[in-house]
């Protein structure tokens, strides 16, 4: 037992260093080669930081448009899903009210027409993307907010799609920030 | 008296003792043994309080005629769960009994030491006295002769009508009380104390008195008392669980449930099985001296048995005579009958008959000459070979190659190239070669052949499937044991076979990691049948060998080691089978239980009600009543044992699986469903 | 076909094509064959001369508990200081506080246990330092020492008859130099380079588009993720785990994410088909533990991909799946698989929010752990099952007439008494302390120091569900059977980080982790010291069809039935209702 300890001790202390101290500066020392340098990818505007890009953001101007509702309301300082059951009525209480808003900006969409994802929170709260058809459904709003034709817009939502992974892997989807960026240089 | 080996399974006496027996076992302390049936005691008492309570004006728990019918089905299950058990004691009892009866009282002649005769009765017979017995006399207790031979009828024990003959010294000396001698008067020696014979043994461990669980009853029970106590847990975490969806369960429905989750059909039949293997046994003629005995034979890897009497018929049988000039041949034929003149071994008598049908005027042994009277050798273990030396002084010799060619060679005499051949020759061709010498030069040679038994290459082959691997253990010389080997169909042989080399072979076995059983006579065999896994001694054996092995045949019937095997395997199948039978089970008591629960506090969970049974109460019911009616149903099951058939073991679980497992998981929803149709009309 | 139902059959195929070689590779470490990752043998060799170990010296199974125990108590203790003191320990730029002793108690045992629960968040819960030289630490050697255990158990089943199993150092050692850190190296440059953080510099402040200010959390993360992804520790970096965009940024992390969490579990498997040279055996064992999964993954991505019931009935017509608590660049159905893969592998990462999984979903993924055998986690996921063959191996050997035999080995009273207990204790910690919180609920009993709010207010039982009725059950049900699991997820909605879910769930933690392991090293010690038997015709074919649909009913029967009235009260009741 006595020379259990002692063994496990050093033995211990040994894989502290390989494995917490070595391991993570090889991956530090590496990632200091990547694009981003493992800081994480900015998106400037006017070489000015407005956000990351994989990290989604709050917009409340309705000439913008609107990521996916969050537990965290964005704040990326943390992270977090709202957690509901689809049987909890006060969640149930919460989707109509989101139902009744959504429709109320956007007076030209139809309900069925509103996709689940801009009426359920993401599981991070910083979900970054919404589907094509998320972006689709806020087209007249923006147009109308910013005095541009409604084709222009489309144009451009089109352009943001991501494509699935090699073209056949998961689903496509938008970047709400790239998106908006690209939504000011609209002339 | 031939003993009735058939009786039937539902005997009306035994019953009705084993219905006054499963009341007697309720006692708890005699319950407690059984940790799946205990709790399902203790359900019971609760279960009755539970009915005191609601006449005593208690309106939570339902009313009364529900909660009585639960109590009354609880205690039906264990009912029949103990009449199981009962009715197994009862068989295994009643055949012991009909083998005590054959003991019933005797008068014993107590030879005393200055050579008067006592009368006694058998019962007060000691280990070491010695009495008489004559012609017409019924042996009043187990012993070994000690002086004198006689021919004995133990038809009382084994059912077989022709008598055997016992004589002193020898490995036939052994006599069993209750048997009746025929002719002649033997001395007999009393071995064991009253009360202490194999026949008592057998009886104590059939009524229960000194049955011990054997290993791997022991492990079930720890299976299924873990099984219990997983549902023990599941039951008492229900209560909050339940508190939390604000569903009051009453006391009936979780007792309900957990006597219908628990293995109580294979908790209530294990010891009844486990009974009904010995009871086999018995059945069979066997007597094991315990249970593990029973249950390690169906574990064997490795038989060895004897060739004579198992393998082949009875005795080798002279065949023919080769004299050395074939012209000699009458010559050559009337030496060998002389030599065989008092050779009683059925080899010898073969000889003397072989001849007869050869030559027409055989002439007896001269009565007088020069030397005095015609002296007979007798065959002994050191010069293997016997004869007689003839008045006149020739001396005739007969014996196997090894031990002729010694005499011959020493004498300075050689042995023709031509004997070599034949002796060799006849070996091959699975014969016995017996050399004639005459004033130690080789005369000629006699052929014996073993007569292999018809049916026993697919017995062996039976055995092969269940894998079994069979030794040949046989005197002859190796090149007539592997041609007997192969032609009867076993896998391996010793020959040349002495006593310590079935030891060793034993031996060598076991430190592979094989289980061996054997089946032995003499004393010589008794190390081996001690060492052996299985050591079965035939009851005509000498005492030696039945105190060294752990099984006693009364029928000394070699074959016997077949069915021992199967019987073991048939017990552990058994067991095996009911328990996933038992277990599987539960799948339909949860879907008749759990929804029955919840459905009035959560009628949505209607959807769970896959069966569409009546109402909560009905469900309930009916899933306890199927409970405990399926132990009944599977006593004739239990008792007379899961069909083993030797298809291999994957192809043997497959089957089982599908029967027992497939078959225990449909039977409760029809058996369920068809019970709630009646119950349904009045719940 | 659905490119999201492609994605996830991609996924799967591919850990299943590297898990093989993976296998024959874990197999030829063990055995100390010759690898081509034998460069390390110099550092290994030099840790064991440092440490007094003579890595030759063969120990019994009783010897390999005793080290097992004494290096895990000393990371125990290791982890509780850097945890209470994280603080002031250096790297700790966004200055996060040391944590309370219940806290500290909790995290320190989940990581120790392999298990996870994280009743913290990562971004405002732990120290840089904390995360990588204690969490990340424990991530390695946690996983090495269920490895290490496996591997005494895969010597025992190899002996014919041996006292001597092997050296636990060597064991435990080998399985993290040349089996954690090289593939955790290329997993997380992979992620590295996909736009996971690895960096030491603290969280970033920036003028978002709409002028608000706003702070991003990021760190040391790629090193950690992909050893809680190998490793089926669990632990993320970030709160949200692997839905956390930083920490899983795209559709192909996921993909190596997902695949990271069968690797080593599938390729342990096929490593004792290679240790042992029955590759028939292993593939029984894969085909179970592969027909378990299927069973559970197809119904969640069913469920998963279905618009949940209320949706429809307030109008909303779109078919893009139940998506709360989902991340749109992952999809619904690749979620799904995640929630089924994380919770049969013990792993306990997540992409998803647990809590929101449909009812179905949510009762496939409880099973997945109440199983806690199906691929299973590293190591211990093989030793889940492997007392699972012991118990299938004894009623089906009685039910072919012998007594039972695996490898040779006959299966007596004493390795039933063992694997009950171990299977005994699952339902005993799941259901008793379920139990013990749904009374508290029930009753609401006020739980004095036990339970206090943010304010110091002391809060009554049932305070702590996020979501009413069943699904609040289910919390409950969740939390236990994940610390019970050593799996890691859990329905985060519960309020978790007092002391009363801390020290519950710490303790079953602690029981769950170190009886599950000794039970099965001393079943199979015991075996290897018993004579061989070696097989004739009459023996039981472990690897057989039919022997692994008998595994399959033992799994069946004993995991899943005694939960089967707790479901009925959770996820079951909630989704007959709805």
């Amino acid at each position: 037992m006595k020379t259990n300890l002692f063994s496990s001790f050093i033995l211990s202390l040994a894989c502290l260093i390989l494995f917490s101290g070595v391991y993570s500066s090889i991956i530090w020392g590496i990632a200091q080669f990547t694009p981003h340098q493992g800081k994480g990818e900015v998106l400037k505007v006017n070489q000015r930081e407005v956000g990351f890009a994989k990290v989604g953001q709050n917009f409340n101007q309705i000439k913008y448009f609107q990521g996916r509702p969050s537990a965290v309301n964005y704040n990326a300082a943390g992270s977090g899903g709202s957690n509901k059951a689809y049987s909890n009525p006060d969640y149930q209480a919460f989707i109509r009210a989101r139902i009744d808003t959504f429709l109320k900006y956007n007076s030209t969409i139809q309900k069925k027409q509103i996709p689940i994802e801009l009426l359920t929170a993401s599981g991070s709260g910083l979900d970054p993307h919404i589907s094509p058809a998320g972006a689709e459904v806020q087209i007249s709003r923006i147009a109308r907010a910013r005095n541009l034709s409604e084709a222009k817009i489309k144009d451009l939502v089109h352009k943001s799609i991501e494509q699935p992974l090699l073209g056949f892997l998961g689903k496509s989807q938008i970047n709400v920030l790239a998106l908006n960026i690209e939504l000011d240089k609209l002339k | 008296m031939k003993r009735n080996l058939e009786n039937k399974l539902f005997d009306k006496k035994l019953v009705q003792m084993a219905i006054r027996q499963s009341f007697v076992k309720l006692n708890p302390r005699l319950m407690f043994r059984n940790p799946v049936m205990f709790t399902v005691e203790v359900g019971t008492v609760v279960m009755f309080f539970v009915v005191v309570g609601i006449t005593f004006g208690d309106t939570t728990q339902g009313s009364l005629v529900y909660n009585l019918l639960i109590f009354l089905i609880l205690l039906l299950t264990l009912l029949f769960a103990n009449f199981a058990e009962a009715l197994a004691e009862a068989r295994g009892k009643a055949q012991a009994d009909s083998l005590r009866k054959t003991r019933e009282e005797t008068p014993a002649k107590i030879a005393k030491s200055n050579g008067q005769i006592e009368i006694k009765s058998s019962a007060q017979l000691q280990k070491g006295d010695v009495f008489v017995c004559e012609a017409g006399d019924i042996i009043p207790a187990d012993g070994e002769i000690v002086e004198g031979l006689a021919s004995i009828d133990e038809s009382a024990i084994t059912g077989e009508s022709a008598p055997v003959i016992r004589e002193a010294g020898g490995d036939k000396s052994s006599v069993t009380g209750g048997t009746k001698v025929l002719s002649d008067q033997i001395k007999v020696i009393v071995t064991t104390q009253p009360g202490e014979s194999f026949l008592d043994k057998m009886i104590a461990l059939v009524e229960g008195a000194s049955r011990q669980k054997t290993p791997n009853e022991i492990a079930l029970t720890i299976l299924l008392a873990g099984f219990t106590l997983v549902f023990i847990i599941v039951c008492i975490t229900l209560k909050p669980f339940a508190d939390y969806a604000k569903t009051p369960i009453t006391i009936a429905a979780f007792l309900a449930l957990f006597v219908c989750l628990i293995p109580t059909t294979i908790g209530g039949l294990l010891s009844a099985i486990g009974i009904a293997g010995m009871d086999r046994a018995l059945r069979a003629n066997v007597i094991t001296k315990s249970g593990k005995a029973v249950e390690t034979a169906g574990d064997i890897d490795v038989l060895l048995l004897d060739k004579t009497g198992t393998i082949t018929i009875g005795n080798r049988k002279a065949t023919h005579f080769y004299p050395l000039q074939v012209a000699d041949l009458e010559a050559f034929v009337q030496q060998c009958v002389w030599a065989s003149a008092t050779d009683e071994t059925p080899e010898g008598k073969s000889i003397v008959e072989l001849a007869k049908t050869q030559i027409k005027n055989l002439s007896p042994i001269p009565r007088q000459g020069k030397n005095g009277e015609a002296r007979f050798v007798k065959f002994s273990a050191e010069t293997r070979s016997s004869g007689v030396d003839l008045p006149d002084g020739t001396r005739i010799r007969k014996g196997a190659f090894d031990s002729i060619k010694n005499l011959v060679e020493k004498a300075g005499n050689q042995v023709p190239i031509v004997i070599v051949d034949k002796v060799k020759q006849i070996s091959a061709n699975g014969g016995t070669p017996l050399v004639v010498s005459q004033n130690e030069q080789v005369c000629g040679v006699i052929e014996l052949q073993d007569i292999i038994k018809t049916g026993i290459q697919e017995r062996f082959d039976r055995l092969r499937k269940m894998g079994v691997k069979t030794v040949m253990v046989t005197g002859d010389n190796p090149l007539t044991a592997k041609y007997i080997a192969e032609k009867a169909g076993v896998d391996d042989f010793i020959a040349e076979a002495k006593p310590e080399d079935k030891m060793n072979y034993i031996r060598s076995e076991q430190a592979e990691g094989r289980l061996v059983a054997m089946m032995g006579d003499g004393t010589n065999d008794a190390p081996a049948l001690a060492q052996a896994d299985v050591g079965v001694a035939m009851n005509s054996g000498t005492q030696a060998a039945k105190e060294a092995g752990n099984m006693v045949d009364l029928d000394n019937d070699p074959t016997k080691l077949i069915e021992i095997v199967e019987i073991g395997k048939q017990l552990l199948m058994t067991r095996g089978t009911l328990t996933t039978f038992s277990i599987a089970n539960d799948v339909a008591k949860y879907f008749a239980i759990v929804p029955a629960l919840f459905i009035q506090a959560i009628p949505a969970l209607q959807g769970l009600n896959i069966m569409g049974l009546h109402s909560p109460e009905s469900a309930i019911l009916s899933a306890v009543i199927f409970n405990a009616l399926i132990i009944p149903a599977l006593i004739p099951l239990a008792l007379r044992g899961v069909a083993y058939k030797p298809i291999g073991a994957s192809a043997l679980l497959r089957r089982n699986l599908l029967i027992y497992g497939v078959g225990g998981l449909i039977i409760p929803f029809i058996g369920i469903k068809l019970i709630d149709l009646g119950v349904g009309l009045f719940f | 076909m659905n490119t999201e139902i492609l994605g996830i059959i991609l996924i799967y195929l591919l850990s299943l094509g590297l898990a093989i070689p993976t296998g024959y590779y874990i197999a030829r470490v063990y055995a100390g064959q010759k690898t081509w990752l034998d460069f390390m043998q110099p550092i290994e060799s030099l840790f064991f001369r440092l440490s007094g170990i003579n890595a030759q010296q063969a120990m019994t199974w009783e010897a390999h508990l005793r080290a097992m125990l004494t290096i895990n108590l000393l990371w125990f203790l290791w982890a509780m200081f850097v945890l209470m003191n994280q603080g002031w320990l250096p790297l700790n730029p966004d200055q996060n506080p040391s944590m309370s002793p219940d806290l500290a108690f909790n995290t320190a045992v989940s990581f120790l246990v392999n298990c996870n629960l994280q009743h913290y968040s990562g971004e405002t819960g732990v120290s840089y330092f904390a995360q990588v030289f204690c969490l990340m630490f424990l991530q390695f050697v946690t996983a090495g020492t269920g490895m290490a255990v496996c591997a005494t158990v895969f010597k025992a089943m190899q002996a014919r008859t041996a006292q001597d199993l092997g050296n636990f150092y060597v064991y435990f050692l080998k399985s993290c130099t040349r089996i954690l850190l090289p593939f955790s190296i290329v997993l997380a440059l992979f992620l590295a380079y996909n736009g996971t953080p690895m960096t030491w510099e603290g969280k970033a402040q920036l003028i978002s588009l709409e002028g608000d200010t706003i702070q991003v959390s990021r760190g040391p993360a790629a090193a950690m993720i992909a050893i809680k992804q190998l490793g089926t520790n669990g632990g993320g970096y970030f709160g949200v785990n692997s839905a956390h965009p930083l920490e899983n940024p795209s559709y192909l992390s996921n993909v190596a994410e997902s695949i990271a969490i069968f690797l080593i579990p599938m390729a342990i498997v096929f490593a004792l088909g290679f240790y042992l040279n029955r590759k028939r055996l292993a593939y029984m064992i894969f085909g179970v533990m592969t027909v378990g999964f299927l069973l559970l993954v197809i119904p969640t991505v069913y469920y998963e991909m279905q618009t949940p019931a209320i949706f429809q009935k307030m109008g909303i017509d779109t078919q893009s799946g139940a998506t709360e608590g989902k991340e749109v660049r992952l999809g619904t159905a690749a979620s799904a698989y995640w929630a089924i893969a994380t919770t049969v592998t013990s792993n306990g990462s997540v992409n998803t929010m647990h809590d929101s999984l449909m009812p179905i979903s949510g009762m496939t993924a409880l099973l997945g752990m109440m199983i806690n055998a199906l691929y299973g986690g590293v190591g211990v996921g093989f030793l889940n099952f492997y007392v699972f063959i012991i118990l299938a191996v004894f009623i089906s050997g009685l039910m072919v007439g012998r007594t039972p035999e695996f490898l040779g080995k006959k299966i007596e009273a004493r390795e039933i008494k063992i694997a009950m207990l171990v299977a005994l204790l699952h339902p005993l910690l799941i259901l008793g302390m379920t139990a013990l919180a749904a009374y508290l609920s029930a009753n609401q009993t006020p739980m004095g120091w036990w339970f206090l709010d943010a304010e110091g207010k002391s809060l009554a039982g049932g305070a702590w569900l996020n979501n009413p009725n069943f699904h609040g059950f289910s919390e409950m049900l969740y939390e236990y059977t994940s610390s019970a699991a050593n799996n890691g997820s859990g329905f985060e909605g519960l309020a978790d980080n007092n002391p009363f879910w801390n020290i519950t769930t710490g303790i079953v933690l602690l029981l769950s982790r170190y009886i599950p392991i000794i039970g099965p090293v001393a079943i199979a010690g015991i075996l290897a010291n018993k004579k061989y038997i070696p097989a004739s015709t009459g023996t039981l074919q472990t690897d057989t069809f039919t022997f692994g649909l008998m595994v399959f009913a033992v799994i069946f029967i004993v995991a899943a039935l005694a939960f089967f009235p707790a479901l009925t009260l959770g996820p079951l009741a909630e989704f007959f209702s709805s």
